[in-house]
């Protein structure tokens, strides 16, 4: 368990703006995705954790052991520390074989102990028969797994990976993530992975900390943070559509249902206990959840009249693209026969709303 | 006319000598200038830099006023040795020493800060103290600039001339190094002997720079890990 509170300031320098990191986090055993734009501290966290930085003030905690302690003035080094760490370029050791990175890690382990722990890394990570090559002999692949297994070889107590996605083609990301599946089964420790994928959030995460200018600004589970975005920022970060500015018209606390304005037409929605009439709300609705259809003669209710704007067509389907800021999919539709119609109605069930 | 060659080998045994000590302070002092953060960094780099742009007349006289006979280190080392350290070979590659230690240090934080940090950082995350590191990562990593650094610190104590004549003096068969003794030639009107080690001097040097210019142009590690 990793309970960490950092703050550190940066004063506004040459080219870079101030910043400042203010964030508290904690990380059980599992997957934790730090997730942010770039610039959001996501890389300085990590580099707190591990020691490469030093907060100005806070504290660190790995499982009830002081990491760094700024009012003891306690910051171990690094090689203390035991958090394994998996650089972004793998940071494999060139002038060495892979035997003698993995062999690195157990430095003033007995002769046998290094010996076991090697042949079980080998075997667990599919490196069998490649020891004796050098990084520069190694796939892709193989370098992310040589270097997750370098960094667990020496039982860490928490793993550290930064962006190890990045720059990878479909394949070899599908293999991380296996790869890094397996790590969280086999070893009950926390896992912090930096990513400004969202697959990689939705896929791997257990737990979602996303980052927003050095700030947490919304934690939980990855499903629960994309079904009900604590701000608007937060939505935009994680690109979400339909973001749409309601006002409130009627409330009916019995019949516990309201009545929103948007774009000039009524919508049925359902009660927003502790709002007011005349408020106005941020509404999300998943593009699934929007249904759009060609205009016909009679809107029905909760129907919106707008035009199509834009197709995009997508792996799984279609996205429509309308006037209003809004958007819906369609997983079975043609783009050149959805494109030859420009007026079109959308509807938004209650059900599908969400406040923000 | 025989030539004398024995200002050729008293200036490769102090040049030798004189790089190896460089190399074994230069390195730590280059390696603490590249990773450490501490107050006075920059300061200290400078003084280390100063030898550097100061002419050597000045180095010379520092020596003298710092290791000479009348200072305290002169009275430990003449009772420890027996002789003073002024005017003799030894005090030659005191002076080769100072005259190339710098050059070494400038080039050898070169070099190790052009060494990716990842490959330390990964070094220490893994639980290997500072000297590991340094040795199996930093210095392999940064081995052929290394390497040029030295060869470069060796060309130019091989090549010293004014810190020698001031604290180590000109006497032949002594002190006389090769810089020295082709002043020392061409003073006395003998054309020859001058030129004869006018171009040996030549010669070697630019082997030393050729040697390092190799060295230098593919780095581990650095900018281009490709070339491993």
């Amino acid at each position: 368990m990793l309970n960490a509170r950092l703050r550190r300031k940066f004063p506004e320098g040459p080219g870079s703006a101030a910043f400042s990191l203010e964030l508290d986090l904690n990380a059980a055993p599992g997957v934790t995705v730090l997730f942010g734009p770039s610039g959001a501290g996501k890389t300085l966290t990590l580099d707190c954790i591990a020691g490469f930085a030093q907060p100005d003030q806070g504290r660190v905690l790995l499982d009830d052991q002081i990491l760094y302690d700024g009012a003891a003035r306690v910051a171990l080094p690094p090689r203390k520390r035991r958090c394994g760490y998996v650089f972004q370029n793998y940071a494999l050791f060139p002038n060495m074989t892979l035997r003698q990175n993995l062999e690195f890690a157990l430095h003033g382990k007995p002769r046998l102990e290094r010996h076991r722990r090697i042949a079980q890394m080998l075997e667990r990570f599919h490196l069998e028969g490649l020891q004796g090559r050098r990084p520069h002999e190694l796939s892709g692949g193989q370098k992310q797994r040589c270097s997750i297994a370098r960094a667990l070889i020496g039982s860490p107590r928490m793993l550290l990976l930064d962006e190890p996605a990045r720059g990878l083609d479909a394949p070899l990301r599908a293999e991380l993530y296996a790869t890094i599946r397996q790590v969280r089964s086999d070893y009950r420790i926390p896992i912090l992975l930096v990513t400004h994928d969202l697959d990689e959030c939705l896929e791997l995460g257990d737990d979602i900390v996303i980052l927003r200018e050095g700030r947490v600004a919304q934690t939980g589970i990855p499903h629960d943070v994309f079904d009900k975005p604590a701000s608007l920022e937060v939505a935009q970060l994680l690109g979400l559509h339909n973001m749409l500015s309601m006002e409130i018209v009627t409330l009916d606390p019995v019949r516990k249902s309201s009545k929103l304005r948007y774009l000039d037409c009524e919508l049925d929605g359902p009660y927003w206990p502790g709002h007011l009439i005349g408020d106005r709300v941020w509404i999300c609705v998943r593009p699934k959840q929007v249904m759009a259809a060609p205009r016909a003669a009679r809107l029905t209710p909760n129907q919106i009249p707008v035009t199509l704007e834009r197709v995009r067509e997508r792996v799984h389907g279609l996205r429509l693209e309308f006037s209003g800021d809004l958007a819906a999919e369609d997983s079975n539709g043609n783009a050149d026969e959805a494109r030859r119609v420009k007026d079109w109605v959308v509807e938004i069930p209650p059900s599908a709303m969400r406040l923000l | 006319m025989a030539i004398d060659w024995f200002p050729l080998w008293l200036s490769l045994r102090v040049a030798v000598i004189s790089t190896a000590a460089a190399a074994a302070i230069g390195l730590w002092v280059a390696w603490l200038l590249a990773n450490r953060e501490f107050r006075g960094r920059e300061l200290l780099d400078a003084a280390v830099t100063l030898p550097l742009v100061l002419p050597p007349t000045v180095l010379g006289y520092y020596l003298l006023v710092l290791l000479g006979r009348a200072t305290p280190f002169g009275h430990v080392y003449e009772w420890m040795f027996g002789t003073p350290l002024v005017f003799t070979w030894q005090a030659a590659v005191v002076a080769a020493w100072l005259h190339s230690f710098p050059l070494l240090v400038k080039s050898a934080r070169a070099a190790f800060e052009s060494v990716d940090h990842s490959y330390e950082r990964a070094a220490r995350s893994l639980g290997a103290p500072e000297w590991l590191t340094f040795a199996r990562v930093t210095m392999p990593l940064a081995r052929r600039s290394i390497l040029a650094a030295t060869a470069l610190a060796f060309a130019r104590a091989l090549g010293d001339f004014g810190v020698t004549i001031m604290f180590a003096g000109n006497i032949p068969g002594r002190t006389q190094t090769l810089a020295v003794a082709i002043y020392d030639a061409v003073e006395s009107g003998n054309g020859t002997l001058a030129r004869t080690l006018v171009l040996v001097i030549s010669g070697v040097s630019l082997a030393i720079i050729w040697f390092a210019n190799r060295m230098g142009a593919r780095t581990l590690g650095g900018r281009t890990p490709e070339a491993f």
